[in-house]
């Protein structure tokens, strides 16, 4: 068993708006090991991103963590400072964005903005070492370093991407978090960006947090897999349970409503309703309205996100008993 | 199917954009990015025409409808009896024609007018084409609403779109495309802004109206597991060409050009359990600028031989039971 580098507990999260309060993330709570892949699948407006942004507290002005803790390798990060919270951005953990377009300035040289980044996170690089880390990084996720001294709009979706990627990794950090990363890519290029992602997961033994509305992206990537819906996370399980012996209506009724090109042509199903508004959530379990087996008490009580055996979690007060 | 049986009758279709050109300077070079298309859609068919983005097919889905003019070739469509000629269209035809075929498009947060009830959004058609009185209109809309699920209308009538969710809003669009009883529908994407959940109600919705009413499909997607679910053909283009043609499943389960073959081998699997042959071909897709008259796939084509370098792009060829392929190497 490796050791458990993040611990997120009871994390909530609000953005104040002219309308009121949207509580986008509501008492979430999971831990990450070493070298582990989570993938976050949900559908918009349902959290995922506003999870990822609370881990490295890289928060909208009007969002505010209203409570839990994040602990990474046991510093709680809630109540830090911009200050203190900057050593471990980038450092320790890093983000790939999903338009790669605008985390890359278009009038600097692509290898200049990763010199730039390994000289303000670890300052101690000459020019020559720096370029010199910059031709290994873009040799790792594939990219000709012949390419470093051009820049962004020289290159395609996919080697930006690519570039972001080296960027995230330019200070070895323990934790990637990859935010939609092939969202906008064709699937030829994000079948090889899928690939080089796992590779070098594995070759640097880093930790992956992923966020896809994609569940077949998040099949293949992750090694556990959390559902989220309005803001919490309902059921979080090994990939192989969550595909297989999903325990919550909503993670149900996703697998049944994705469409596949491999296997037998089976009957997709659809899902009544819509996603609640988040300024006015439901009583009870936030899926009751739209759930097919909602009694009186999901209606009134929120479920508690409990194992249901063998770290199978799940918020339901009707667990479904599905093997797929 | 023969050729009269047809809906709609695509031959040599081309759409080629100048590049470089200026005021008394004509252009240097051209983006071939539909170039020489030939397929027809049997009544009552949906056809889906898949490929990644700069494959030419939203291109192609334009030229249908008239929204870009059409470079070269022939677009023939078959309303009642009445064949119309779509790339040199008769002033009196073009009435017909709009009335007949129909466009759904990607974005539906882009494709309504934010300041036009849904009432007027749905209702502009019928306007247009003088269909009806006001009350007449207001029963159709109405009924129009009810079919595409949300009802009652009373309370959608007089809403604006930025009071809907997306997939309410793509509703309004399908409704605006049917008010008129077309016989085509061009779809363009029609699910891919959308959640999972809400997308499979859209998709069957469509498919449902589709029976329904009669309506024939052209259903462009980058998408080929939700191709396979809208469409009884697919249709795969690259770089401005059809390079396989055929029934869905057969396309699917035994696919040949070996562009079709990465494609398919590229789609990540919704299990963990399944392990997916990995994908021969390298580098992305380019711009079809002045493309060299040989294979366009030949640059990315692990069967590439001398055969493809010498010889113009290979023809579609029906490879046994409608199932076509353009490559030299099958």
């Amino acid at each position: 068993m490796s050791e458990t580098i993040l611990r997120v507990e009871n994390l909530t999260m609000h953005y104040t708006t002219r309308a009121g309060i949207v509580s986008a993330v509501d008492d979430v709570s999971f831990t990450l090991d070493e070298g582990e892949s989570l993938g976050l699948v949900g559908e918009s407006g349902c959290g995922k991103t506003s999870v990822a942004n609370s881990l490295l507290k890289l928060l909208a002005d009007n969002a505010v963590i209203k409570g839990g803790q994040i602990r990474f390798k046991g510093t709680d990060f809630v109540p830090l400072s911009e200050e203190e919270m900057r050593p471990y951005r980038w450092r320790n953990i890093s983000m790939v964005f999903q338009a790669a377009m605008n985390s890359l300035n278009p009038v600097y040289r692509v290898g200049d903005q990763i010199i730039e980044a390994l000289e303000t996170h670890l300052g101690l690089y000459s020019h020559a070492q720096a370029r010199q880390r910059v031709t290994e990084l873009f040799t790792m996720v594939g990219l000709d370093p012949a390419l470093m001294d051009q820049y962004p709009h020289e290159y395609s979706g996919g080697m930006r991407q690519r570039a972001v990627i080296a960027m995230a990794l330019s200070c070895n950090p323990d934790l990637v978090i990859a935010d939609e990363p092939t969202t906008a890519l064709d699937v030829i290029v994000q079948d090889a960006l899928l690939r080089q992602l796992k590779t070098l997961q594995e070759m640097i033994g880093m930790s992956m947090i992923y966020i896809s509305h994609d569940i077949a992206v998040i099949a293949e990537v992750s090694d556990r897999i959390g559902v989220m819906y309005a803001g919490k996370l309902v059921e979080l399980a090994s990939a192989d349970e969550i595909f297989h012996h999903p325990v919550h209506p909503y993670t149900v009724a996703l697998m049944s409503a994705f469409p596949s090109v491999t296997g037998p042509k089976r009957e997709l199903q659809t899902l009544a309703g819509e996603p609640p508004n988040l300024l006015y959530p439901p009583s009870g379990c936030r899926f009751h309205p739209r759930c097919p087996f909602a009694t009186e008490i999901c209606r009134q009580q929120e479920p508690e996100f409990k194992d249901h055996g063998g770290g199978h979690y799940a918020a339901c007060w009707h667990p479904q008993e599905v093997t797929a | 199917m023969t050729s009269s049986e047809a809906l709609v009758r695509v031959e040599g279709l081309r759409k080629l954009f100048p590049l470089n050109a200026g005021f008394l300077r004509a252009p240097t070079s051209f983006i071939h990015a539909v170039d020489g298309l030939d397929f027809a859609i049997a009544p009552g068919e949906s056809l889906g025409l898949v490929g990644e983005s700069g494959s030419g097919k939203t291109t192609t889905g334009k030229l249908l409808v008239r929204l870009l003019d059409i470079t070269a070739g022939h677009v023939f469509m078959q309303f009642d009896g009445q064949v119309l000629d779509v790339a040199r269209l008769q002033r009196s035809d073009s009435k017909t024609f709009r009335r007949k075929v129909q466009m759904i498009f990607q974005d539906p947060y882009e494709s309504l007018n934010p300041r036009r009830t849904i009432f007027d959004t749905i209702a502009e058609p019928l306007q247009v084409q003088n269909i009806g009185n006001v009350l007449d209109q207001q029963e159709r809309v109405a009924e129009l609403l009810n079919l595409v699920g949300l009802s009652p209308p009373s309370t959608y009538l007089f809403r604006f779109p930025h009071e809907l969710s997306g997939g309410q809003r793509q509703r309004v669009a399908i409704a605006r495309a049917l008010v008129i009883n077309p016989a085509f529908v061009i779809a363009d994407e029609p699910t891919s802004m959308l959640d999972v959940s809400i997308r499979t109600s859209i998709m069957q919705l469509m498919q449902n109206l589709g029976t329904q009413l009669g309506v024939t499909y052209l259903y462009i997607t980058h998408d080929l597991a939700v191709a396979r679910y809208m469409s009884t053909r697919l249709a795969v283009m690259y770089l401005g060409k059809i390079v396989e043609m055929g029934a869905t499943e057969e396309v699917l389960q035994r696919p040949q050009h070996p562009y079709t073959k990465a494609l398919l081998s590229a789609v990540p699997v919704p299990d963990p359990r399944w392990t997916r042959t990995p994908v021969e071909i390298k580098g992305g897709i380019s711009k079809p600028i002045d493309p060299v008259p040989r294979c366009r796939f030949y640059d990315r084509c692990p069967l590439a031989a001398k055969v493809c370098e010498d010889n113009d792009h290979p023809p579609l060829e029906d490879k046994g039971s409608e199932h076509y392929v353009a490559c030299y190497r099958v």
